[in-house]
């Protein structure tokens, strides 16, 4: 039995009357311990796709379980690390992960819990951050307390959504090479959203490019087999990295290749010869164009 | 630091004098005609504004309040500061009543949409009302009080009047709290008491604190407009009472009052307020 399945799962955003289908046929298993990435375009429906685990979305049809049983809502077994942080502005470093420690685990000691948050701040780094507001920390220390705050809540799931994306690539090399060392420990369940290749084939076990959208379905698993410990700096001359990585990409842009699209719009053209300046204008009002704007369709292929 | 100085202090010091000027010019002054021996024969005033007190009148009528702010002579004749006194602990009942009501209507209104489509309309309608329409309101409301009915009255006309500026921004301030603060709670499955306290009221406290300087503000405006029309001790009674007694000087010195307490309450609320904006 497989630790967390969706199956044949399908969402679709109405907004303004017109009805998008965002995710379609999805079906992926996920192994207890595996790190799973699942690699797409912006906008291709991932976000949407890790909430249906989160379970902050529901899908419209079909399923998803953990261990069998249906997902509904979210809990705090399926740690979820957001895109922007979401640390919150009023409390410091500390009182951040305290929220979350203090909420879930009301019958530890005081001495028990403190050490707790004192032992993931230290985790990622931040000791010396302890008492800062979030808006004194830089982009990538806040997403550092945004993890040791999941990390603290102990999850059986680890899901994060594109954790590094608003970071510059020093930092997020940087990060993501922490991840991973903080994942060797103890080998947790991971998914992981991303729209680098790069970072899905250093970080994961197996990669899942999600197509294009709309109707974004996921495409076939490619399995990472590169030894672990995978050292960033060393990847990027590595002749497996590369074909990988190649593979990665020549899937996704075939998968946006094949997905072309016409669109028809009208637009209006701009005034073809501008007002005559040196007619004087009898009445008060603008002088007229001598060709106006004329209004025409074309078709555009996407 | 030059150009601070001049901005910040001469800046507005010469428009004072402006000011002060333009008044002096306007204002009534008195001419006194006396016969040889030094009685008085006729006094009369002359002026664009003939009744206008100038500013040496003011000054004069004006100092024995200033000098003994504290003083109390009289029922309406007492020292400024002691008759702001009365007129704040009045506005600080009320106030802490709008308060007490609005900030519970703002999160309604924030958290329901159904609550919000039902009250809006009133809401909407009630907060234009003077603060002069709802006094008589407030009387025969609490008619039964006795001796009490115009403390009351007045209480009831701040509260209702001061309390739109806090409904208002709590709501924007509760239907503005991100969607990821939510989610956070969400995901720690935090209970509907501990989301309410622990993520919604600390998000929504900067817009909350707009809310209760604006407040402040209508607050004090309405206290004038009770006193005057109650006739309670305090500044807008005592401006009232010189208006009846002729002593023109009397409300200028309680206008410049009544300025400057509202001015002093705003900054000292901006700073409140500044201290809870969270970045």
């Amino acid at each position: 039995m497989s630790f967390l399945r969706i199956e044949n799962a399908s969402k679709a955003y109405t907004s303004g009357g017109q009805r998008t289908e965002v995710l379609d046929n999805i079906q992926l298993d996920i192994a207890e311990g595996e790190f799973v990435a699942i690699v797409g375009f912006s906008g291709a429906g991932k976000s949407t796709l890790i909430n249906f685990f989160s379970g902050l979305v529901s899908p419209d049809s079909g399923s998803v379980t953990l261990e069998g049983k249906p997902i509904e809502g979210p809990g705090p077994d399926r740690g979820l690390i957001f895109q922007n942080y979401s640390l919150l502005p009023w409390l410091t470093v500390y009182e951040n992960i305290a929220l979350a420690v203090d909420h879930l685990f009301p019958d530890w000691p005081a001495t028990k819990r403190r050490e707790h948050i004192e032992r993931h701040i230290a985790m990622v780094k931040l000791t010396r951050a302890r008492d800062k507001k979030p808006h004194e920390l830089s982009g990538g220390m806040r997403q550092r307390v945004s993890i040791a705050r999941t990390l603290a809540t102990s999850p059986r799931i680890l899901l994060m959504d594109e954790p590094f994306g608003a970071l510059d690539a020093l930092t997020r090399g940087e990060l993501q090479q922490e991840t991973l060392q903080i994942w060797e420990q103890d080998k947790r369940t991971v998914v992981l959203i991303t729209n680098d290749p790069d970072e899905a084939i250093l970080m994961a076990d197996r990669v899942i490019p999600l197509t294009p959208g709309p109707r974004a379905t996921l495409g076939p698993a490619i399995p990472i087999t590169l030894p672990r410990p995978r050292i960033r700096a060393e990847l990027s001359t590595n002749p497996e990295f590369k074909r990988l990585r190649a593979q990665v990409i020549d899937y996704l842009l075939e998968a946006a290749g094949s997905q072309k699209t016409t669109i028809t719009r009208s637009l209006v053209l701009p005034d073809i010869e501008p007002e005559d300046l040196t007619r004087k204008s009898i009445f008060i009002g603008r002088r007229r164009p001598v060709r106006r704007s004329e209004i025409k369709t074309e078709t555009v292929e996407t | 630091m030059k150009s601070f100085r001049f901005d910040w202090l001469v800046l507005p010091l010469i428009g004072l004098l402006i000011v002060l000027a333009g008044w002096q010019m306007i204002a009534g002054k008195k001419i006194v005609s006396t016969d040889e021996e030094g009685n008085i024969i006729s006094e009369e005033r002359v002026g664009l504004v003939p009744a206008l007190p100038d500013i040496r009148d003011t000054w004069e009528a004006s100092r024995p309040y200033i000098v003994e702010p504290m003083a109390k002579r009289g029922e309406l004749d007492q020292g400024m500061l002691r008759f702001t006194f009365m007129s704040l602990g009045l506005v600080a009942v009320g106030y802490a009543i709008a308060l007490a009501i609005g900030v519970p209507i703002g999160f309604f209104l924030g958290l329901s949409p159904v609550f919000t489509k039902m009250f809006d309309p009133i809401i909407q309608v009630l907060r234009p009302v003077s603060p002069l329409a709802w006094l008589p309101l407030g009387y025969i409301i609490f008619m039964e009080a006795g001796r009490d009915t115009g403390t009351l009255a007045a209480l009831f006309t701040i509260a209702v009047c001061s309390m739109w500026p806090t409904v208002l921004n709590t709501a924007v301030g509760v239907r503005a709290v991100p969607q990821d603060y939510l989610n956070v709670g969400r995901v720690l499955k935090l209970s509907r008491t501990k989301m309410l306290f622990k993520i919604l009221i600390p998000a929504t406290l900067p817009y909350m604190f707009t809310g209760f300087r604006l407040s402040l503000g209508i607050a004090w405006l309405v206290i004038v407009a009770a006193e005057m029309l109650t006739g309670r001790p305090g500044v807008g009674g005592f401006l009232w009472q010189e208006y009846n007694s002729l002593i023109y000087e009397h409300i200028i010195l309680s206008i410049i009052t009544i300025g400057l307490v509202g001015f002093i309450l705003d900054r000292l609320m901006s700073v409140v307020e500044k201290r809870f904006k969270t970045a």
